[in-house]
């Protein structure tokens, strides 16, 4: 199975479970977990079942296109589903079956790994799983976003594409999957791999890094004071990988470092609670005539 | 006696493995604690546990509680009766809310006053009424690390996916989280299917045949006799690791042993890489010749039959390749680089905000590891290789490798030193200054790394310490108690003569700049001895060492840990020493008068009456400086001699001079004698403190 027709069977899988198949979010990000779709959609008491891939950036994880298992930017298919449903595992289990491991075959395992990132004062409890010792997916339930806590919890699932591809293909190099037939990853993702990576640790104009960084952050709080969420987190994100690109170059000390990672931090937290505080204002419209008093506030 | 058999069984999402064993002795004790308070007797109680349940089994339960007689106390005979002797209201009333007559009251005597009682009888319940309650055992269950799922307010260690609980074949009727109790039970993810249980008996049973072995012993044997199989039929070595044995069937509901293999040229990687790589991310079991050396094969667990076990071994053969290939693309790109680069690199990394970076850190257990040699007097060529090990024994910090496998630092750093040329004992130094690793692991063997690995922790201690990260409770995210504890271990295992109090001062003066005020400085400083002194007492517990001993010689400052260890073992000895009788008399009565001295008391050399004030503030006076000599060289047994010198001046003083004399100025003169003497008595140990033992002479 290519790496479309993955895509193609996750998404038709998660849509017969009723989420809404979202496209890829367009700011740069590092994952999945970071788009609005995720991070912000998870919180308060709405419905939210969603599925969508994300391409997501690393930029200290570019190597050139010469590893044979590390990218500047891979794939996730990210999933999400609040409250969380009693049978999310086996829902999970069907989807590897569809793309064609069947479980009696293969030795899976639930092994505990509990997700953290500080970044955006979120945590979750969960698996990863292994498939024949291999991590293919994250598991995670989480229990607080933004500094808030998750409730009703939601439970994320997120598929390394690449990962499972490679098993499924049976492939060493990653860049000799094959995406539709007769197209490669490296066709496709060599040169903005090689051009990412150069740029990243070479080219990139440091001083207008730190500039953006500057530049987003205010636009970010100055959005937030006018109560607009969406675009104030869209500012969130091009910090966190204007940061990303700095820290890859290796040009933040250690102490402005925690100092970086803080200032994120702090626009997310704020962010989330904004979020919910509107969503209330609005009446938690995706609640559809339940009504629930919000814990958070 | 009609009895019945139980079962309760808990079915989850998978639980991490880390906290099986303990949620296992948790639901016996308290499935033993509940029927014994419940008064019902049993035949035996059986736990079981997999990833995905746990259960208990309760054989030959009592079906019924006993009947009993319950004594009910009511109101105190006077009130009970009225002025006639008649019974009054009070006690009408007692006896007829208890469902009794007055006739049914009778007297007993507590602590001295009449009470009125009735016997009231209790019939004993029915275990149908009281079997729901185990509820409330599962909810009571501890975890460490609990999880909230769905809607639910409930934090337990993962979702609940089904309950069974079962008097004999009867349906014991509870919820939790809206899932009702009933009589199915799960078999094996993958292999195994729905079972309805009708009898507690057939549990494991009838789980075995759906794949799945709850008894968690049962699946570790089975894991050892695969691995035993396989040494056989392959003639290799397979060393257990008790710890990864553990982990591994509690990963499994069905274990099947299984072997892999990987690429011969792999074993040119140290073989910490391998075996880290093996046992710590994948959770394989590394195989060895009979000397020890690595084979290319690897021995793994599966989650169920041998069926299609060639498909399972290569794909984890495919995963232990690529993480082997970026392992092995790290050790060459490592060895392209060079020592002085990295070092340059440490600058970049962070040891704590307040506290600087780890270049910053280096610079400080250079000076102190220096510092700590000057006063041990080691050699130059000893202090040359303390100095080049202390400056270099952060450098693998940066490397490839050790930013993949951080459990390797020290193990790297010391391979790569090698490589790149340096002095064996500088390399052996950088591993081994993170020893000990925790409470009962190796010490450094070499003195070089001995000394690095004191100055490191300490100054973790101190610098910590100085910004208020202090150790409270469970909270100790710099494992400063493991590290406080390791170098109270080296110190005294060396037997060397360091003065902790004085080192930790001098310590000090590096992070002066995080201090206002010189109070605030000798703040850190108490709080720093009294952590180093509970740290000497808690080994001293381990080396079983008396309590009294222990106080004893922690009342004195902390000048020396060895210093601390040879006066207890000292006394230990004293203790029962008839001869040493007459000595321990003389200062601990001198201890004991002297707490009625208040400190400013002062001895005044005019206000002495007789001769042996005069000849004991003499002799005092002439064994001080002796004194202080010997617990400067921290001499234990020369020191309690020089004290010694004072014994018969003591007695001749008690037999001729009433200390609490009528005249308060001769009262307080004495009382100040008495004090100064005992300030330096206490200098060795406060020997009042000390349940002495020795015969009657």
């Amino acid at each position: 199975m290519n790496i479309q027709e993955m895509i193609l069977t996750l998404q038709k899988h998660w849509s017969d479970q009723n989420c809404i198949l979202m496209q890829a979010y367009d700011v740069e990000k590092g994952a999945g977990t970071m788009s609005p779709m995720t991070l912000l959609r998870s919180l308060g008491p709405e419905p939210w079942n969603v599925a969508y891939v994300e391409p997501s950036r690393r930029p200290a994880d570019g190597r050139y296109g010469q590893n044979p298992n590390r990218l500047y930017q891979h794939h996730q298919f990210q999933v999400i589903m609040k409250p969380s449903p009693d049978n999310i595992q086996d829902l999970y289990l069907q989807s590897l079956e569809k793309l064609g491991i069947d479980p009696k075959e293969h030795d899976i395992r639930f092994v505990e790994d509990n997700w953290e990132n500080p970044t955006l004062g979120a945590a979750g409890l969960g698996w990863e799983v292994w498939l024949d010792g291999m991590e293919i997916t994250q598991f995670t339930y989480f229990q607080q976003i933004g500094g808030l806590e998750a409730k009703p919890v939601a439970v994320e699932i997120t598929y390394g594409i690449e990962r499972l591809a490679s098993y499924i293909q049976d492939k060493e190099n990653v860049f000799e999957l094959e995406w539709t037939s007769g197209v490669t990853v490296g066709d496709i993702f060599y040169q903005p791999e090689f051009e990412h990576s150069t740029y990243t640790f070479e080219e990139s104009n440091t001083d207008m890094l730190f500039t953006l960084f500057t530049t987003y952050e205010e636009e970010a709080k100055r959005t937030m004071e006018k109560g607009l969420v969406f675009p104030a987190y869209d500012y969130v994100l091009k910090c966190s990988h204007t940061f990303n690109l700095l820290d890859a170059k290796g040009v933040i000390s250690v102490t402005e470092r925690t100092g970086y990672i803080g200032r994120v931090r702090n626009l997310a937290r704020e962010i989330a609670k904004l979020y919910v505080a509107e969503r209330e204002r609005l009446g938690f419209p995706m609640l559809k005539g339940e009504s629930v008093t919000n814990d958070n506030n | 006696m009609t009895t019945t058999n139980v079962l309760f069984e808990v079915g989850l999402e998978e639980m991490p493995a880390r906290f099986m064993n303990d949620t296992e002795a948790q639901l016996k004790e308290k499935t033993e604690a509940w029927l014994n308070d419940l008064r019902l007797n049993y035949d035996s109680i059986t736990t079981y546990i997999t990833p995905r349940r746990f259960a208990v089994v309760i054989k030959q339960l009592q079906s019924k509680q006993d009947d009993q007689e319950e004594e009910v106390k009511g109101p105190a005979e006077k009130i009970a009766k009225d002025e006639n002797g008649d019974w009054s209201k009070a006690a009408v009333g007692f006896s007829k809310g208890q469902g009794k007559n007055v006739e049914d009251i009778y007297i007993k005597d507590i602590d001295g006053t009449n009470y009125i009682f009735v016997k009231k009888f209790i019939e004993g319940k029915s275990v149908d009424e009281l079997l729901p309650a185990f509820k409330d055992i599962i909810l009571d269950l501890h975890f460490p690390k609990n999880m909230r799922w769905a809607d639910q307010n409930l934090r337990f260690i993962r979702p609940i996916k089904w309950l069974v609980a079962l008097n004999n074949e009867n349906v014991i009727p509870f919820d939790i989280t809206g899932v009702k109790t009933g009589q199915v039970t799960y078999g094996h993810r993958f292999l195994g299917g729905k079972t309805v249980l009708s009898d507690p008996l057939q549990y494991e049973q009838l789980l075995e045949q759906e794949y799945v072995i709850a008894d968690a012993a049962k699946r570790e044997q089975l894991i050892v006799n695969g691995i035993k199989q396989l040494e056989k039929d392959k003639g290799w070595t397979i060393p257990i690791d008790y710890e990864l044995l553990n982990e591994v069937k509690h990963l499994v509901e069905y274990p099947t042993v299984f072997s892999g293999t990987y690429h011969e040229s792999f074993l040119e990687i140290p073989k910490e890489v391998l075996i880290t790589s093996m046992k710590e991310h994948q959770r394989y079991f590394p195989v060895t010749n009979n000397n020890g050396d690595l084979l290319p094969f690897f021995v793994a667990v599966r989650n169920g039959t041998d069926e299609h076990i060639e498909t399972v071994s290569r794909g984890n053969e495919k995963v232990l390749r690529a993480r082997l290939q970026d392992a092995q693309f790290f050790y060459e790109e490592d060895q392209k680089l060079s020592i002085d680069r990295n070092i340059e690199q440490l600058s970049r990394m962070v040891f704590q905000e307040k506290l600087g970076t780890i270049a910053d850190k280096v610079s400080r257990v250079t000076e102190i590891a220096a510092m700590i040699s000057s006063k041990l007097g080691l050699d130059d060529q000893e202090l040359r290789k303390v100095k080049r090990a202390a400056e270099i024994c952060k450098f693998d910090l940066v490397t490839n490798m050790v930013t993949e496998f951080t459990e390797l630092q020290g193990v790297m750093g010391r391979k790569y030193a090698e490589i790149f040329g340096e002095d064996k004992d500088v390399a052996q130094a950088i591993e081994e200054h993170y020893m000990p690793k925790n409470a009962n692991a190796k010490l450094p063997e070499s003195v070089t790394g001995a000394v690095v690995s004191i100055a490191d922790k300490l100054d973790t201690i101190v610098g910590c310490f100085t910004v208020g990260l202090i150790p409270s409770g469970s909270q100790d995210p710099y494992a400063l108690r493991r590290q406080a504890l390791g170098v109270v271990q080296i110190v005294s295992d060396r037997k060397w003569k360091l003065n902790i109090s004085d080192i930790l001062e001098q310590i000090q003066v590096l992070f002066e700049s995080h201090v206002k005020e010189e109070a605030e400085k000798k703040q850190v400083h108490h709080q720093l001895e009294t952590f180093f002194k509970q740290r000497t007492a808690y080994i001293m517990k381990e080396e079983k060492i008396e309590s009294d001993i222990i106080d004893a010689v922690l009342a004195t400052e902390l000048k020396g840990v060895s210093f601390l260890f040879a006066k207890a073992s000292l006394l230990s000895a004293k203790r029962n020493d008839t001869a040493f009788k007459d000595k321990q008399e003389a200062f601990v009565r001198v201890l004991n008068l002297a707490k009625k001295a208040e400190p400013h008391y002062l001895v005044n050399q005019e206000l002495f009456v007789n001769e042996e004030e005069h000849n004991l503030y003499k002799a005092y006076n002439q064994m001080k400086e002796d004194y202080a000599a010997t617990l400067q060289s921290q001499a234990a047994e020369e020191a309690l001699e020089v004290l010694g010198r004072l014994v018969n001046p003591i007695h001749q003083f008690f037999d001729n001079t009433m200390v609490m004399d009528e005249n308060l100025q001769i009262r307080e003169n004495r009382l100040a004698l008495l004090l100064a003497i005992a300030q330096e008595i206490i200098k060795f140990a406060d020997l009042a403190e000390i349940n002495w033992k020795q015969s009657q002479a």
